[in-house]
């Protein structure tokens, strides 16, 4: 930000860094504690409720149990690794949210502050792929550290899971930036507009779906928390942990949830626009209100992380890779030639870019459905057929 | 020393330290990650000669997918533990090798400095004073270089069969088989 | 920062790559002092660009990570599958022609 003058810069910055991480922190925290709650809601059961209002600090108590816990490291383990491992999957959660803008701006003492940590970035979206595609190195070191089968298979399962979905996820973000010709994330927020039909998630509606199955993959949530699966694998890549490098690795996971749920909303759900109420009161009280409305979404988007995590059952390994190689990547792909062939014929026409999006992505699924059932091989040739079924079923 | 110097030696000498951990360690392991911080410093390096997209491609490509993939490749055959004796060469080529690669090094340095001081093409040229933007490389991939990006297409389609055919099991094993007995119970 | 810095780091960097491919004899480890040629290449051409105030030697390092990407996934498939056949991957020790 040029126009700044550099005090006003670095103050700025100061501030809106220890507001973000301890917004992380706190919200890494009320996530902890809305999982268990709603879970137990979902399954019709109280939950914790005792510790302060409805269980409310059930999230410190768990805090200050993991610190006291002796910090305990076996004697099998590749130490320096093993004691990497937990920071290396937390930081990369932490610093992705440097892009991710907030809100509008706001204006105090006369200069317009943009509510981003690192505004005008040219490569936003590119830095957020970059950072995201760190993380699997926290799982897979950790895994091999801890010198354990179990650790080891969840650390295997982890890393091919993250190459094959990394690569939806950034396919799938595509199709956005062609129509809002930018990789600014702040630009491409502003480009849509105040009303949800407006938005990308409707524009881009298979590649907002693909986008949001990669996504669930690369934060190891339920339907695809095979590195972690505790029926096969005990705990998988954290077997080994105690203490507060579990608790780091526990925190790295819901941070990665609500990081990408805020670049969610803000690449497909408008970032923080609503039906205009963000342009309601004076400067200051805009982006405040901004900011209200991009939190409000991202809460409601991590509490979807939890409905599914109750609803779908986990994934074999098999239906996993079918899924991310043969349904989600053509989809993506389908919706990059879609989207730029009609950017091109009808002049960015949103309303038959939407429709096209969603015709191509049916007939893409339908195809390669049809040859999937059209090759199946006999039953006794490999595990590769045993999980079709299912997955056809789900996907059609 | 002005900021861009102070950082051209940070990562300078981080990237070298890397390098040489790379080819010191024992562990195939501890190369790869000696390697990943390699390839950061070197973004870091690109950022400062103000390639943002190239940076950011380099920790995508590099430290994002390919030492993934070495990594992944290391645990699958669960290298490391087993083999010591595979890490270090044998003496006296060793020593060979490092007096050929001071001396190699010693050559880059000569022709990187004097090439500079000759060609006056490249000494006299403006440094750009601004960083190149992703707008301007993508201009120039869907441009002049359209063939070339969409040969590098075959490149990786050519690859992909490749990987298949070199990997892929001709007939199933008997684990599998009985697998499937068990989930059809 | 003048152009000559870069191209000496680039220059040490190549060659502790040379060197680790004449001194390692792990497959693995060969392969990754492959990588880091490259990638010193790869910073000579950033640097290069930079200085000419063109921006082709960006364009040439896509090409150059491309291929690269290419040639690890054949690589280590290779590799996997000469650990198959032999339980090694020091090419000392895979010296014949005999699968």
């Amino acid at each position: 930000m040029g126009d700044l003058p550099l005090n006003v810069l670095l103050l700025s910055s100061a501030v809106k860094i220890l507001v973000i991480a301890h917004l992380l922190i706190i919200g890494v925290m009320a996530m902890i504690w809305a999982e268990r709650r709603v879970s137990g809601w979902m399954q019709d059961r109280l939950g914790p409720n005792r510790v302060g209002f409805q269980g409310i600090l059930q999230p410190i108590a768990d805090g200050i149990k993991f610190l006291l816990k002796e910090d305990l490291i076996p004697n099998h383990v590749d130490k320096p690794l093993y004691v990497l491992a937990p920071a290396m999957l937390l930081i990369p959660a932490m610093i992705t949210v440097a892009v991710v803008p907030f809100g509008s701006a706001i204006e105090i003492a006369g200069y317009t502050i943009p509510m981003q940590i690192a505004p005008g970035l040219n490569i936003g979206v590119l830095y957020i792929l970059a950072i995201t595609s760190l993380g699997v190195y926290g799982v897979v070191l950790g895994a091999w550290a801890s010198n354990n089968k179990y650790s080891l298979l969840g650390g295997l399962r982890s890393s091919a899971q993250m190459i094959s979905y990394e690569l939806t996820l950034g396919l799938a973000i595509i199709g956005v930036l062609m129509l809002s010709s930018s990789l600014r994330l702040e630009d491409i927020a502003k480009e849509q507009g105040a009303y949800p039909w407006q938005w990308n998630f409707l524009i881009h509606l298979p590649a907002f779906l693909a986008f949001t199955t990669a996504m669930f993959a690369e934060t190891n949530r339920l339907p695809f928390d095979l590195a972690e699966a505790e029926q096969e694998l005990v705990a998988g890549y954290h077997t080994e942990y105690s203490s507060m490098k579990f608790a780091m690795f526990f925190m790295a996971e819901y941070m990665n949830m609500i990081v990408g749920s805020a670049v969610t909303v803000t690449l497909f759900l408008g970032g923080w626009h609503f039906f205009g109420l963000e342009n309601v009161g004076g400067p200051v009280w805009s982006g405040l209100i901004s900011f209200a409305i991009f939190f409000a979404k991202t809460a409601l988007f991590l509490f979807i992380f939890i409905w599914v995590r109750w609803t779908l059952p986990r994934f074999r390994y098999d239906q996993l890779m079918n899924l991310g190689w043969k349904f989600l990547l053509p989809v993506a792909l389908s919706s990059i030639v879609v989207t730029g062939l009609l950017w091109v014929t009808t002049d960015g026409n949103r309303l038959i870019i939407g429709i096209g999006n969603v015709v191509v992505a049916f007939i893409v699924v339908a195809v390669v459905g049809g040859l999937l059932v059209m090759n199946k091989v006999p039953e006794a040739s490999g595990p590769k057929i045993a999980g079709l079924d299912e997955l056809e079923s789900e996907v059609s | 020393m002005n900021p861009e110097q102070v950082l051209f030696f940070v990562f300078g000498l981080i990237a070298l330290a890397g390098a040489i951990s790379v080819i010191s360690f024992r562990h195939p392991i501890y190369s790869a990650l000696a390697l990943i911080i390699t390839f950061f410093a070197q973004a870091g390096l690109f950022v400062l000669l103000g390639a943002h997209f190239v940076a950011a491609a380099q920790v995508i490509v590099y430290a994002g997918a390919i030492m993934v993939l070495f990594l992944f490749v290391i645990m699958l055959l669960n290298l490391g533990r087993r083999d010591p004796g595979s890490a270090a060469g044998r003496g006296k080529w060793k020593g060979i090798a490092v007096i050929l690669g001071i001396l190699f090094a010693a050559e880059g340095i000569y022709i990187a400095v004097n090439a500079l001081s000759d060609n006056t093409a490249v000494a006299s040229a403006q440094p750009a004073a601004e960083s190149v933007t992703t707008y301007d490389i993508g201009t120039l991939l869907f441009s002049k270089y359209l063939l070339p990006f969409e040969v590098t297409s075959l490149i990786l389609l050519a690859a992909l069969i490749g990987v298949i055919v070199l990997v892929k099991r001709e007939r199933p094993r008997t684990i599998s088989r009985i697998r499937i007995s068990i989930t059809r119970d | 920062m003048g152009l000559e810095y870069y191209l000496m780091l680039s220059a040490l960097l190549f060659t502790t790559g040379v060197v680790g491919v004449l001194v390692r004899r792990n497959a693995i480890i060969i392969f990754m002092c492959i990588e880091l040629m490259l990638n010193a290449a790869n910073l000579a051409f950033v640097a290069i660009s930079r200085s000419l105030g063109q921006t082709e030697g960006q364009v040439f390092v896509f090409f150059v990570m491309t291929v690269a990407a290419a040639e690890v996934a054949i690589g280590l498939a290779i590799i996997v599958s000469v650990f198959k056949h032999r339980q090694t991957i020091n090419v000392d020790e895979v010296n014949s022609l005999k699968g």
